[in-house]
């Protein structure tokens, strides 16, 4: 008869990175989602930086880790705005912490389930932008159009699939 | 305690990042007063790193592309220069008549303005620079441009394009410059309505078009009317193209103000190169000055050829009518009995007339012969001495439209030559043959 013991999923797939693609996949994102919009101007729909962060968070299952790539990468994408600094650190932080957390409890490697986190997590993401320019900034004037935001879920998801596909090959089991 | 920490440390470690995060917005929030303002210094210094950053890597990525596309632009795809070229030179043609007539305008307007002791502004130096990358985010419209302090930018200077307003510079760095999109929703420009005249204050939106939603409704107003800037906001110099109207709705957040929709003059989305206006004079720059003397020398000589050429008209219709009273009183091109030759006789005559004394009209073709006409001779050969009925007339008369109407065989008219010489009423008369 075979033995089994418990182990959390936490234990099994926690993943790390090394530390140069730690480092420059989020600022091949940025810069990239800076550079494209301009000869492609309808790329600037694209959220590579979100993408990334929702990747590193769910692969390495650390909600402290999540927290700090999301608010590090959020920063950085903001510091590139005329926006004050802090709008997308403080969204990116909280869903870097959501998918940290989420990657512990359920499998992520999963086509499904990596279409319905990226799906959910653009979605809130608008929310939390939504949120933070109205309430905390109180721009009156920031209107957030759902069908525009949905559509964009979309878009970012299909493009996300392949990039998770890429960057998993980057990662370093433990 | 220790367990509390550590129980709950993601969540603390959470909180205590969007709590810094919060103060800081906070802080920024409270240092610019102004929509659109550079920030304060501290905050301006982390922009300043992430720039940094990030703007070396769009440089080399932005010299390459532009080798690529200079490459391929100048060496490779020069099909259709020419014809291109032979366009630009017509258009050039074009616009220096229209040059010529805004001329005389303009000199008047400048002197209207100098009596007025109006002070206008007009740009007088501007620096080019190149879009080199942009946020990254559609919710900020703002590019960075390979040009900043060193070059002598300063922030809240206008940047336009020849099609028009594109926006002003916001923070200015060393090597490269932030320029605030006119379609950001932190942007504003004080604007002016051509036809009406109207003043109003433009504004971005979070959708990236462009707005004014602080005029109350007014039927004067119509889509398609072009907007300018006024100068008022002291950014942007007075007059340069804003947009057009294209559509004009009820403001359903701020009644019962109207929420006017602009096209952008310049294309916003697609920036390559745009100029900094970095310096505005009350006189006109010398350069516009010479242009502006250039079109009226153009106006001048339009007048005066125009004049020529109605000299010339005048000249010419004054010879026409001499030639027509000349043809009119010459019997062999006018005859009451077949006025359908009248007609031919004159049409052919109109080219004579157009050079009066120049042209010797052509006998037109015989419409029926006789043995007056030219060719119809008979042969050396087949006279007969002593035949004198058969000698030809001396005088090959003009196609004389007396010829009946069937004529008869050349033989026909060497045995009855009588019958064909009557002379017609306004026909010239006619010599006796000669024997």
């Amino acid at each position: 008869m075979a033995t089994r013991s418990y182990t959390s999923r936490r234990e099994l797939e926690q993943h790390s990175f090394p530390p140069a693609v730690a480092l420059l996949v989020p600022l091949g994102a940025i810069l990239l989602q800076a550079l494209l919009p301009r000869p492609f101007p309808r790329f600037a729909i694209l959220d590579l930086p979100l993408i990334v962060t929702v990747f590193f968070a769910v692969s390495r299952r650390n909600p402290v880790a999540g927290t700090l790539t999301g608010a590090a990468i959020g920063l950085l994408q903001d510091a590139l705005t005329a926006q004050p600094i802090g709008v997308n650190g403080m969204a990116k932080s909280v869903i870097g912490y959501i998918a940290a957390s989420i990657g512990i409890q359920i499998d992520v490697e999963n086509l499904t389930t990596r279409v319905l986190i990226n799906f959910g997590f653009f979605l809130l993401n608008s929310f939390l932008l939504f949120l933070i320019n109205r309430r905390l900034l109180g721009l009156t004037n920031y209107h957030i159009l759902w069908t525009h935001e949905l559509l964009r879920a979309a878009i970012n998801t299909v493009v996300a699939l392949p990039i998770f596909f890429l960057l998993d090959n980057t990662k370093r089991r433990e | 305690m220790e367990s509390f920490l550590t129980r709950f440390k993601n969540v603390l470690v959470l909180v205590a990042i969007l709590l810094a995060q919060t103060i800081g917005l906070a802080i920024q929030v409270r240092r610019p007063v102004e929509s659109g303002a550079p920030d304060s210094g501290q905050v301006t210094l982390l922009r300043y790193w992430a720039v940094s950053i990030v703007t070396p890597f769009e440089r080399f990525f932005h010299g390459i592309g532009s080798n690529v596309r200079g490459g391929w632009a100048n060496y490779i795809d020069l099909r259709h220069t020419r014809q291109q070229n032979h366009d630009l030179q017509e258009q050039i043609a074009r616009l220096r008549l229209e040059q010529a007539a805004f001329a005389e305008d303009a000199i008047q307007g400048h002197r209207l303005q100098a009596l007025l002791d109006f002070q206008q502004h007009y740009v007088s130096t501007t620096v080019a620079a190149q879009v080199i990358g942009t946020s990254g985010s559609d919710l900020s419209r703002l590019v960075y441009i390979d040009k900043g302090a060193k070059d002598g930018l300063k922030p809240d200077q206008a940047v336009i394009t020849p099609d028009g307003v594109v926006g002003k510079l916001r923070d200015v760095f060393p090597h490269t410059s932030q320029v605030l999109l006119i379609n950001d929703q932190t942007s504003g420009a004080g604007v002016l309505l051509t036809s009406t005249r109207i003043r109003a204050i433009l504004r971005g939106s979070t959708t990236g078009r462009i707005q004014i939603n602080n005029l109350t409704p007014d039927s004067r107003i119509k889509p398609g009317e072009q907007v300018l800037t006024s100068g008022g906001d002291q950014v942007y110099p007075r007059g340069l193209p804003v947009g057009t109207i294209e559509s004009i709705a009820t403001d359903p957040d701020h009644q019962p103000y109207t929420l006017i929709q602009l096209r952008p003059a310049a294309n916003l989305n697609q920036l390559e190169e745009v100029l900094i206006i970095t310096g505005t004079q009350p006189a006109l720059p010398l350069e516009a000055q010479r242009d502006l003397a250039k079109g009226a020398s153009t106006a001048e000589a339009q007048a005066a050829a125009a004049k020529a050429a109605a000299d010339e008209q005048a000249a010419e219709a004054a010879a026409r009518s001499a030639a027509q009273i000349v043809a009119d009183r010459l019997p062999s091109m006018h005859d009451p009995d077949h006025p359908e030759t009248n007609d031919i006789v004159k049409t052919a005559g109109a080219p004579a007339v157009a050079a009066p004394g120049g042209v010797v009209p052509h006998p037109l073709p015989t419409l029926h012969s006789d043995r007056y006409t030219p060719g119809s001779t008979p042969s050396a050969t087949d006279l007969k001495p002593g035949g004198g009925e058969n000698t030809p007339a001396s005088n090959p008369a003009s196609p004389s439209t007396t010829a009946p109407a069937n004529p008869p065989s050349s033989t026909e008219k060497a045995r009855k030559p009588k019958t064909q010489t009557t002379p017609a009423p306004n026909s010239e008369p006619q010599q006796p043959p000669n024997h």
